[in-house]
């Protein structure tokens, strides 16, 4: 395999910490789609692998040029969703670092690949732009996919727009590169609201690209289904073996769940926590996501212009792992929490009432599904229809 | 200063460079140092399907994003938006603010009485511009209709961008020197634009031409 053409050998490569928190960064006016490509040129990735998809499709056909210009070293479109999913796994396996990204029913259709690579404890980054599946079909931007995801083992961070994605997509390799974490991340994005929403972005020089992945502080060999642990604890499910190889599969669910708490003070350190908090003492409190933290920026902006002050914001950065302990400190003073969201489901009202004491302080919405914008005016309407 | 926020929504067909003129526009503005947020909305990537793209613009950090439900300017680049309905958005000046401005390209007035009569009440001051006509006669191709809307519009809302920084962000984004996200399909019509001329070099300086013909004919209301 040709490894640096000359574009990549003229980048320095530097530390996570130094890129993510250090470097003096430059204004641009880019889309979601392009901040996902500017942080897989900084990313020092070395194979990619696309399938297109709506909303996705853009940036992994960005990542494409990327690899025409020497910044990644192998780059195809495969099969399909699972086909990529799988073979990004074989790649992650051989000790690569790794990139892919999907959207909605691409996202269900390699549904099978997810745990694989959380129990496999391999650190794959992948994009997830979300989009409506078939209830009924809708390419608009709906966050239903993430409610599929949350047991699979992985990390799931959700991005506000385009510059949270850009850095959660650089912080998703330095947290789950961490030997004492070593499991997968998906870095979620609503579709068009971020993807196609083109904005200012600060980004660091694109002459810097993180250090090169060390595959050799991995907890497990790499390229390596066939010896302890991985072969233990594949063997009683298709061998149906004895109780001693139940238990070292069981045991090893606990590890990758133990791996991702394990993951919670990287994410204290590269992403500066796992909710960020604003107004911490209001009565009424949002506990949000994705664009609809930023919907709720926009509804909480105009309502202290009409001299409602009394409401804050709980921006949820991590969702696996969860930041219960931060969402009961952050709610404590709260009579009133709201969770507007982009699905129908209400998945993480769901998250925030099993976090919570005295639940019934819960409103699961407002929420919209099919596409529809958020429009502030509606939070506000739901606020106002419990409180003020 | 005056338009603290502005929201502006572009409606018009698939192939008629909405999302182009969406993203000149707001890499205008940021150019001159306002906030501005960009997005499209539209269906399967297809020519002549409805499509929409969204600029917002104001002197403070923009959360809000998605469709503009509440426009204070409405840009339809294709008559079909009102006479056959092909939109996302019916009536097309649904949520309209008023004393708002809408810009309709076509070389008569098409508005039936009665939206006329709502707008009318609205305080909204609607224009027809023939943009087609004059991309045709400026550029050679109707291609150019985003260009010859973004200049009337220029022409007729104050204080928005001015026609210079206009014609920088139109250089910018054919010129290559900016990172572009191009589908598929737009670029493709890139191609297809760029063939029509024989360098970009005077492609970009057509269109200044038939921008600036649009910002004068504009100016006239």
């Amino acid at each position: 395999m040709n490894t640096d053409t000359v574009s990549k050998q003229k980048t320095t490569s530097i530390s996570a910490g130094e890129m993510l928190l250090k470097t003096a960064r430059n204004r641009a006016f880019i889309t979601g789609s392009e901040a996902v490509a500017e942080a897989v040129r900084r990313a020092n990735v070395d194979m990619a692998i696309a399938y297109p998809i709506t909303p996705q499709s853009e940036s992994m056909h960005l990542i494409g040029d990327l690899y025409a210009q020497g910044h990644i070293k192998d780059y195809y479109r495969a099969e399909n969703e699972f086909a990529v999913m799988a073979a990004i796994h074989g790649a992650s396996l051989g000790g690569g670092r790794v990139f892919t990204a999907t959207s909605g029913p691409g996202t269900l259709r390699a549904m099978e690949m997810f745990p694989v690579w959380a129990g496999s404890r391999q650190p794959i980054v992948c994009a997830f732009m979300c989009r409506g599946v078939a209830l009924p079909p809708s390419i608009q931007p709906e966050t239903i996919e993430i409610a599929f995801l949350l047991d699979t083992g992985m990390m799931i961070f959700h991005a506000e727009n385009a510059q949270d994605y850009f850095d959660m997509i650089l912080a998703g390799y330095a947290i789950a590169e961490q030997p004492e974490v070593h499991i997968p991340v998906g870095v979620f994005a609503d579709g068009f609201f971020v993807t196609h929403t083109r904005e200012v972005v600060m980004l660091p020089p694109d002459d810097l690209r993180l250090d090169a992945y060390n595959c050799d502080l991995a907890p497990i060999p790499p390229f390596d289904m066939e010896h302890a642990p991985i072969r233990m604890v594949r063997d009683p499910l298709l061998n149906k073996s004895n109780f001693v190889s139940y238990a070292a599969s069981g045991g090893w669910h606990l590890e990758v769940l133990a791996a991702a708490e394990r993951a919670r003070k990287h994410i204290n350190h590269y992403m500066g926590g796992l909710i960020e908090v604003e107004n911490p003492d209001a009565k009424v409190m949002i506990v949000a996501s994705g664009t609809a933290v930023s919907q709720s920026r926009e509804a909480i902006r105009v309502m202290s212009q009409q001299g409602m002050t009394d409401v804050g914001l709980i921006k949820v950065k991590s969702i696996r792992p969860f930041p219960e302990k931060e969402i009961e400190q952050a709610t404590a003073k709260a009579s009133l929490i709201l969770v507007p969201e982009f699905n129908a489901g209400g998945w993480l009202a769901r998250e925030v009432k099993a976090s919570i004491d005295n639940n019934k302080r819960v409103v699961a919405g407002p929420r919209v599904f099919g596409g529809a914008s958020l429009p502030s005016e509606v939070i506000i309407g739901e606020i106002k229809k419990h409180q003020y | 200063m005056e338009n603290q926020n502005l929201d502006i929504r572009m409606a018009g067909l698939g192939g008629q460079g909405v999302v182009t003129a969406a993203h000149i526009l707001g890499t205008a503005v940021v150019a001159a140092g306002k906030y501005a947020v960009v997005n499209p909305f539209f269906g399967a990537e297809k020519r002549l399907a409805p499509t929409e793209s969204y600029v917002r613009i104001s002197t403070e950090k923009i959360y809000d994003r998605g469709e503009v439900l509440y426009p204070n300017i409405i840009m339809v680049f294709a008559p079909q938006v009102i006479t056959q309905g092909k939109s996302h958005t019916m009536p097309f000046y649904a949520g309209l603010k008023k004393n708002s401005l809408v810009i309709i390209n076509s070389p008569d007035p098409i508005v039936p009485e009665k939206d006329m009569a709502k707008l009318d009440a609205l305080g909204a001051k609607v224009v027809h511009v023939p943009a087609t006509k004059l991309a045709v006669e400026f550029t050679e191709t109707d291609l150019a209709t985003n260009m010859t809307m973004l200049g009337a519009l220029c022409g007729l809302a104050d204080n928005l961008v001015t026609l210079e920084s206009i014609m920088t962000a139109v250089e910018e984004r054919f010129s290559g020197k900016s990172k572009v996200v191009a589908s598929g399909t737009s670029a493709a019509l890139d191609e297809a634009i760029k063939s029509k001329f024989e360098k970009t070099a005077s492609m970009i300086e057509m269109n200044s031409n038939a921008i600036r013909k649009a910002y004068e004919f504009a100016k006239q209301f």
